[in-house]
């Protein structure tokens, strides 16, 4: 599903990203861990275009962006409609309702019919439970369920592949549970994902396999099981322990 | 000062004159004010706001030549006295053979004047709105016009709001210097009706008087806007 080769990203003279190579199956969870300043969030935002590599190739579904060569703005902003993002500070449009929110994409973006849009933001905000929160704006809402409407209004772009940016770091720590909780929800029903957390217990349940990530590479990649109870690298063992 | 309070007090001959010519000069004050004044601010805010957006969303590009051109626009829009402005758009535009009225033209000066300084205020607004927005409209594939008008701006404009309001009200009472380039505008009205009267102090404080009026509806204006832009803010 998602296939990344000899992706590198540089701001200015700093190296982030120094050769990523990284496939992913439809279907499978992974989760990216790795102390900060390991590359871990720009790799992710990588995907997502956000931040344009340096050099390399991202392909999702059969699309591919060879960021070796220049890439238009057009083959940037349809590709990245394969992918939704959930940022750690939620970024929800403060000026429109939780719906709106969720309907925004496929209006503006897909220019889809907005009865439809509308039925389809309201199963999917139930689905996230906010089905009695549809018309509150984000600032009345808590942050478990600003994420949550997060999630909706990325999955309201019908993405191939769902991309989550350390998304419970800004929450308090008792509202953690209901957002980890529709993430296994949505991992449960075969979406794609890839999820850059601290959460180890999320990772331990949720997660097909584990990324360590450290300096800008992939250090090591297994199944949670292994990477956290049987880690080969040296780094792994040391980061593991500090965390624990 | 002193001879014209003391003529008001103490003579009732006096009193009856300037009631007589305050009650016959109301309504081309008025007049003045409903076909020229507020049009003329109304016209140039319009024209004025847009330039601004334009000129903001050049200064904030990153493309080179556009953003010097705004810069220099701006620049030498604030470093001249808005009535010299008006001056040389009245009589640089004859001379270019372009012959049009004092109203037009003022509107030209009076446009270009705010476009300019909204333009910093429009800047700033739109430098205001966090990053994350940016990212969350491009993240689902917005292009950066979907994103202006649907994410940007709308957020912008409640941040704009207080100082645009103050341009609109500045605006308003310079609309007086286009008596200077014979726009029969309220001010014109009342210097030409103190020319035959010679009462300058009442003309000009009934002028001022409606300015006020005029300028006290619009902050009450701008009270109605902000609750209703800031009804998503906590």
């Amino acid at each position: 599903m998602i296939t990344l080769k000899g992706l590198h990203k540089k701001f200015d003279e700093l190296e982030v990203l120094k050769g990523i190579d990284l496939q992913v199956d439809r279907g499978k969870v992974v989760v990216v861990i790795g102390p900060s300043g390991s590359g871990k969030t720009t790799l992710l935002r990588c995907i997502n275009v956000l931040e344009t590599p340096t050099a390399g190739e991202i392909s999702i579904d059969n699309q591919t962006l060879d960021f070796t060569d220049s890439v238009s703005k057009k083959a940037i902003s349809s590709f990245r409609r394969l992918t939704g993002m959930v940022f750690q500070s939620y970024n929800l449009f403060p000026h429109m309702t939780a719906l709106g929110n969720v309907m925004e994409g496929p209006l503006t973006v897909k220019g889809e019919n907005k009865e439809a849009v509308r039925k389809r933001a309201e199963e999917l905000l139930s689905k996230v439970g906010l089905g009695d929160k549809l018309d509150y704006y984000p600032f009345q809402l808590s942050g478990g369920q600003q994420q949550r409407v997060g999630i909706a209004r990325a999955l309201a772009m019908e993405p191939k592949v769902m991309l989550f940016d350390e998304p419970t770091s800004a929450l308090d720590p008792e509202l953690v549970g209901e957002v980890l909780k529709v993430m296994k929800n949505l991992a449960s029903e075969g979406m794609t994902m890839v999820v850059v957390t601290h959460e180890m217990r999320f990772a331990e349940e949720a997660a097909d396999e584990v990324i360590f990530m450290d300096g800008g590479h992939i250090i090591e990649r297994g199944a949670p099981s292994q990477i956290f109870t049987n880690p080969k690298e040296e780094r792994t063992k040391q980061f593991l322990n500090m965390i624990q | 000062m002193k001879m014209y309070l003391t003529n008001i007090f103490t003579d009732p001959e006096r009193i009856d004159r300037l009631i007589s010519i305050a009650k016959s000069s109301l309504l081309p004050l008025l007049e003045g004010a409903i076909s020229y004044t507020i049009p003329l601010a109304l016209i140039s805010f319009v024209i004025g706001l847009t330039l601004a957006v334009l000129t903001a969303l050049a200064r904030i590009s990153t493309i080179r030549v556009l953003q010097i051109i705004a810069r220099v626009y701006v620049s030498a829009i604030r470093g001249t006295p808005l009535l010299v402005q008006l001056f040389l758009i009245f009589y640089l535009l004859p001379a270019l053979n372009i012959i049009i009225d004092p109203f037009p033209s003022a509107v030209i000066g009076f446009s270009l004047n705010v476009g300019a300084y909204a333009s910093e205020v429009i800047r700033a607004a739109i430098l205001s709105i966090p990053k994350g927005q940016w990212e969350a409209g491009y993240s689902m594939g917005m292009s950066y016009q979907q994103l202006l008008k649907r994410i940007i701006l709308p957020q912008a404009s409640r941040v704009s709001i207080p100082p645009l309001s103050n341009t609109f009200i500045s605006l308003v009472k310079d609309t007086s210097l286009a008596s200077m380039i014979l726009v029969t505008e309220m001010f014109r009205r009342a210097q030409e009706i103190a020319a035959t009267n010679y009462e300058f102090i009442l003309l000009y404080s009934m002028a001022a008087l409606i300015y006020w009026v005029i300028c006290f509806v619009l902050s009450v204006l701008q009270g109605f806007m902000e609750k209703r832009l800031n009804r998503y803010v906590s």
